[in-house]
């Protein structure tokens, strides 16, 4: 641990001080605390205590005693199918069951959803930077981006500009992506209803007006309901631990967490790099049985790098809100967005995201 | 003597005194004012600590504590370490009823830093009751103040026929179950 290098931003040496103002909105307080003050304790009947169930009617804080480790893809089947998805900014949505949706039907969907995003540029809704053509639709199916056969198949949207000043068709400029998927989404795929089909997790890279309308066709077409993935701090730390445990062959980017301090009157973030190889290392001496991962493990694993980090600075970083979280596999941030930067490890990551949306869902 | 002890003093006439332990940055104080506003028929202290033990200097001007509240933000890890390091000093006979676990944050789903299932063996390990509340929220400000204030009047013996152990064992029991 002796190369890793604190470089955190804060008052104790005055240096590198990143003042990042303008924080964002949170999100809206829910009120699920409220409906609970009655003269009894609040603790919720006996069947939430350990397991998964859902505690205020919601899954909320209670993360799983254990997870398996992402398996690392042996046979790259087809890496170039897959390496359009890899280094972009994804934004995660959990989506409920989709009603009467049918993977063979796609080139209908496509069609019918190029003519509602036509009506709503008419409507004078859509933001159009050169529509003389109008956007054009495709929908795929992704076979490959599941985690078991019992998943659906992932589902791919694009969304291309047709522009009247190139004359060969083949000239389209990609302006907006959105794909479903399903990896391991056990829980939520045995209770499922005929008719339904389960894709939770919704990823869309372009712009937000284009998400709202392509999200709204869906939803009125499917009845379903869309929702911002946010991901706690406490999942986080997951995603640092798991993904630090993850072999890679390639001299890969330091980890990267970032901090937000609350209570301070202008916003200041910290940002905490650490080597690669140290960090590994740590991680190594801390997990005790290969593939798989425990609360404690992940604590443990934290409060290494958190006391770490006060021995030098004097800063409780637990006292922090953690907010991002960047390793050699894929970066997330805690409003919900998603790059991949490995290919072998897709399917482990999304599997994670799978279990918050659904999480989310329920 | 650096450990709180329930029974160490004699109590005050007509007074209760709480304690609220927490993390500093956190809602204690609004809590307390919230408390002295509400209507009452007798005097209560309120004491707010960062973390026990508390300072022996001014131990002979302490009085006599009924009722210890340790507040836990959901939204920073630290203020559960840092209750779970002041619980050393407290005296086994307090948690015959007379502590209670605050639990605030609740609100907001996606900021949780710590897991359930640690509040969850806290309360277990201690067998004391888990309060969950939002307290910047200004109405569950009020009625935690409130429940806190009857749960207060309860172990001051204030109340006649009901003790602080038969109250915390009713608060488990129909929880639990």
């Amino acid at each position: 641990m002796a190369g890793g290098a604190g470089r955190g931003g804060a008052g104790a040496d005055g240096t590198g001080v990143q003042m990042a103002g303008g924080r964002p909105a949170g999100s809206a307080i829910e009120m699920e605390g409220a409906m609970r003050t009655l003269p009894s304790s609040g603790r919720p009947s006996g069947t939430g205590r350990l397991s998964r169930g859902p505690l205020f009617g919601r899954n909320y804080g209670l993360s799983p005693g254990s997870r398996l480790l992402p398996p690392r893809c042996q046979e790259d089947a087809d890496p170039q199918k897959t390496a359009f998805l890899l280094r972009k900014q994804w934004t995660l949505y959990s989506v409920s069951p989709l009603y009467k949706f049918s993977s063979a039907d796609l080139k209908d969907y496509a069609r019918m959803l190029g003519v509602f995003i036509a009506a709503e540029k008419q409507k004078g809704l859509a933001v159009d930077v050169d529509g003389e053509l109008g956007v054009r639709v495709a929908m795929s199916g992704l076979p490959e981006l599941r985690g078991s056969e019992q998943d659906p198949a992932a589902v791919l949207v694009q969304l291309s500009l047709r522009s009247s000043l190139s004359p060969k068709n083949s000239e389209e400029k990609l302006i907006w992506s959105g794909w479903f998927c399903c990896v391991a989404g056990d829980d939520l795929l045995e209770n499922l209803p005929e008719n339904f089909t389960c894709l939770p997790l919704f990823l869309v890279n372009g712009a937000e007006s284009y998400t709202a309308i392509v999200g709204s066709w869906f939803q009125k077409t499917f009845d379903c309901c869309f929702r911002r993935l946010a991901i706690s701090p406490l999942n986080l730390t997951w995603m640092a631990a798991m993904w630090t445990g993850c072999k890679v062959d390639k001299n890969t980017a330091a980890m990267e967490l970032l901090f937000s301090v609350p209570h301070l009157p202008q916003p200041l973030d910290i940002s905490y790099a650490i080597h690669p190889e140290d960090v590994k290392a740590l991680w190594d001496t801390v997990q005790k049985t290969p593939g798989e991962i425990t609360q404690e493990e992940v604590d443990v694993f934290m409060e290494c790098l958190y006391s770490h980090f006060h021995r030098h600075f004097k800063i409780h970083l637990s006292a922090t809100k953690l907010v991002k979280v960047s390793t050699g596999i894929a970066s997330a941030h805690c409003d919900g967005i998603i790059k991949f930067l490995q290919s072998q490890y897709l399917i482990g990551v999304l599997m994670l995201l799978t279990e918050l949306a659904i999480s989310q869902i329920q | 003597m650096a450990v709180l002890r329930p029974f160490d003093k004699l109590p005050e006439l007509n007074s209760a005194t709480i304690l609220l332990v927490g993390a500093e940055g956190g809602p204690q104080q609004q809590l307390a004012e919230a408390m002295l506003c509400e209507k009452k028929d007798f005097n209560i202290n309120i004491h707010l600590a960062s973390s026990l033990p508390l300072p022996p200097e001014r131990d002979h001007l302490r009085p006599r504590i009924d009722l210890i509240a340790f507040v836990i933000d959901i939204k920073s890890k630290y203020s559960l370490k840092s209750v779970q390091a002041s619980l050393a000093y407290v005296d086994v006979r307090f948690f015959l009823g007379k502590v209670c676990f605050l639990v605030t944050g609740v609100g907001r789903v996606n900021n949780c830093s710590v897991e359930m299932n640690a509040i969850w063996k806290l309360g277990e390990d201690y067998c004391s009751p888990v309060i969950f509340c939002e307290l910047e929220l200004e109405g569950i400000r009020v009625a935690t103040a409130q429940r806190l204030l009857r749960m207060l009047q309860i172990c001051a013996g204030r109340v006649p026929g009901v003790s602080a152990l038969y109250f915390s064992l009713l608060m488990r029991n129909s929880a639990g179950d």
